[in-house]
């Protein structure tokens, strides 16, 4: 087992940066997930840190050893490849083998180890067949023997449950991370999916255009998200972000609604210029009352069976200021209807409109 | 004249040859030629190989059962000419296999001007045989041929004669048609090995697999299709070789390279005109044809399946 370690590591094709310098430590044991929209780097992260790409510039450790200039066999690492990379021409079997194979262990031990991991996976009824022939499923199973039958020093998964249908992704998610937790060995996995990330990860690396916006663990990336990239990106529906301009003590909202700030956030508030700021609240942080302060139009209504999500329009008509609210899923609320909510003061979140990035309370 | 009844006679007109009309108008001439030189020669020449037809006499065909196999088979001579056609065969495939795999490997790598080379290399290919066999007499000519002289002899005296030797001259019959051949090795190997996708390669290196395991476990098997029908094609070729032998030597010395197809050429139009024993031993050349082909095909068959 190791420890990966990226220090100002990017890549360029051609002038444009696929990655920008980034930085990152993963402890040894780790699982890191790098999440974030297509195009944005992460594949090409994870090939710099596998050594199939050349880093432009930046070092990268494993176990503390400089490893920027050699060759994948060289890095005991193993990779799952975004479309499962199988030697078509080979059994099941002998995909399983062939880095076993590769590095001259016994046959005996090598009938040994792929036995162990295809009881592991059950895979055990394939082993006789070719690639070709297997479901997505039993392709990704025997993918992830062929990476654990190794006992590398670390994995790099990239998005390996991303051609498989919803419900089996579902199982094969709580397999890997079953077997995450059972082997103990870092993983830098890749998805754009964000409840995978959630579900799986230790630590969350949120990257778009070829930078990382945010390293957090899923509760702080989802909780306090470091800027409104990640507000939006992280959660569905994203973060309410809902811009409005100071006025003694409330905030003046769209709709001339006024938000009364909680009382930790006046002080780091009065000292922003301009007094313009975006209050952004998950759902979840809103209560639909009577009493309620805010009050906005039911813009769209949608039934998640355990809840239901209103679309609330802060200024009549207009749709750039609906805001998404968690509600009961037995209340009636008919498009048009005025309803009052309040926002739990320990949830609401505050950012700079012009960097974007979030506001700490001091 | 109003334009309507005009236009109508015009898709009259139109009408007059249906879809199925044209079809046939396209393919009655081919279809023509190939059963006038292709078919019915074919199935003549299976006649004629059971009689004992002269094509220079006026004499009908008189049927002689299997006469013409039987002396044909009988014959030590042609024993000899099938070894020798078998050899070159084996030489000449051989190393246009090994040559056109290694030449296919190197240009595999993208290297400026590669696209150049490959193309120069695939000249000698599109030439005709004949005119290959004439000027490699010049190159092997023992006085002032090249080739001798790239060997290192600077002088006519104590040179070999290539073409002149009796156990050389087959060897220059094979070098040759390596020389001519590889190029179409080369590219159907070149263009097996562009098709293995990268990910193969880079699956292997995650794997740890060093470029010798990778050339013998991904490589090879990869190519392996596409090389067993290059060396498919060419095994056939070699069987029938007759052009670039018959510019070259003739047959000769002696009978040092006399092939198959030298010899059967030699017994239907040349002095003898034995046309019903000539097309027997074409049957029997077509025979071992079918033959190698079907041994080749049941390799490739074995290879994609499993
Ligand atoms: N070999 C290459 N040559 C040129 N540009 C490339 C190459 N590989 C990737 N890129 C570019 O680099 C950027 C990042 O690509 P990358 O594959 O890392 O994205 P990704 O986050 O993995 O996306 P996805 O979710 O679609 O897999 C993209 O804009 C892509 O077009
Ligand atoms: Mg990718």
């Amino acid at each position: 087992m190791a420890t990966i370690e990226l220090r100002q590591v990017a890549k360029k094709f051609g002038d444009v940066y696929a990655v920008k310098p980034l930085d990152l430590t993963i402890a040894d044991g780790e699982f890191v997930v790098l999440l974030g929209p297509s195009g944005c780097g992460k594949t090409t992260t994870l090939r710099m840190i596998s050594g199939l790409e050349a880093t432009t510039s930046g070092r990268i450790l494993i176990d503390g050893k400089d490893v920027t200039w050699k060759h994948p066999s060289e890095r005991d690492i193993a990779f799952v490849f975004q479309l499962f990379a199988l030697y078509p021409h080979m059994s099941v079997r002998q995909n399983i083998e062939f880095t076993l194979e590769a590095q001259n262990v016994s046959p005996a031990e090598r009938t040994q180890r792929v036995g162990d991991v295809a009881k592991l996976l059950e895979i055990e009824h394939l082993l006789a067949q070719r690639p070709g022939g297997l479901s997505g499923g039993d392709r990704q199973r025997v993918t992830l023997a062929r990476a654990l039958v190794r006992r590398p020093a670390a994995f790099l998964m990239d998005e390996p449950l991303g051609a498989l249908d919803a419900d089996f992704r579902h199982t094969m998610r709580a397999e890997i991370k079953r077997l995450h937790l059972a082997q103990h060995a870092t993983t830098v996995y890749v998805t754009h999916d964000q409840i995978e990330a959630m579900a799986m990860s230790d630590r969350i690396v949120v990257m778009s255009a070829a930078e990382v916006q945010q390293v957090g663990t899923p509760h702080e990336v989802y909780h306090d998200p470091a800027n409104l990239f990640v507000a939006r990106f992280i959660g569905s529906p994203g973060m309410n972000l809902a811009p409005g301009k100071m006025a003694d003590g409330h905030l003046l909202l769209a709709g001339g609604h006024r938000y009364l700030i909680p009382a930790q956030w006046r002080g780091t508030l009065s000292q922003v210029a301009g007094g313009e700021v975006i209050l952004g609240f998950r759902p979840e942080a809103a209560t639909v009352s009577d009493g309620g302060s805010l009050a906005a139009e039911v813009y769209a209504n949608d039934l998640h069976g355990a809840y239901a999500v209103l679309h609330l329009s802060l200024d009549g008509e207009n749709p750039e200021t609906v805001v998404h609210v968690r509600a009961d899923r037995f209340a009636h609320y008919p498009i048009g209807q005025s309803v009052r909510f309040d926002l739990n003061p320990d949830m609401v979140r505050f950012f700079d409109p012009n960097s974007g990035r979030a506001l700490r309370t001091q | 004249m109003t334009a309507f009844p005009a236009d109508s006679t015009g898709r009259q007109g139109q009408r007059q040859i249906s879809d199925r009309a044209i079809k046939w108008i396209f393919i009655t001439p081919t279809l023509i030629l190939l059963i006038l030189l292709n078919i019915f020669p074919l199935f003549y020449s299976l006649y004629l190989s059971f009689t004992d037809f002269s094509a220079i006499t006026k004499d009908p065909p008189v049927w002689v059962g299997f006469a013409n196999f039987g002396k044909l088979l009988n014959d030590p001579q042609m024993w000899k000419y099938f070894a020798t056609t078998g050899r070159f065969a084996f030489l000449s495939v051989g190393l246009q296999t090994l040559i056109g795999f290694g030449m296919a490997l190197i240009l595999r790598e993208k290297f400026n001007g590669s696209g150049i080379v490959t193309t120069l290399i695939l000249i000698p290919m599109m030439l005709s045989p004949v005119v290959v066999g004439l000027f490699w007499k010049l190159i092997y000519n023992p006085s002032f041929g090249i080739f001798n002289y790239l060997l290192g002899y600077t002088s006519p005296v104590g040179a070999p004669d290539w073409l002149a030797t009796g156990n050389l001259a087959l060897w220059a019959v094979v070098i040759t048609d390596v020389w001519m051949w590889s190029p179409f090795v080369m590219l159907l190997c070149l263009s097996g090995l562009n098709a293995i996708p990268d990910y193969l390669y880079e699956a292997a290196a995650i794997d740890r697999a060093s470029s010798w395991f990778q050339f013998r476990r991904i490589t090879l098997p990869q190519v392996m299709p596409l090389l067993l029908i290059a060396v498919l094609f060419r095994t056939i070729e070699a069987f029938k070789s007759f052009d670039l032998v018959m510019g070259m030597t003739g047959g000769g010395p002696g009978d040092a390279t006399e092939l198959v197809a030298v010899n059967l050429y030699r017994m239907a139009f040349q002095g003898q005109w034995r046309t019903g024993q000539a097309s027997a031993l074409a049957y029997i050349v077509l025979i071992v044809i079918i033959a190698i082909s079907n041994v080749y095909i049941r390799n490739l068959n074995k290879i994609r399946e499993g």
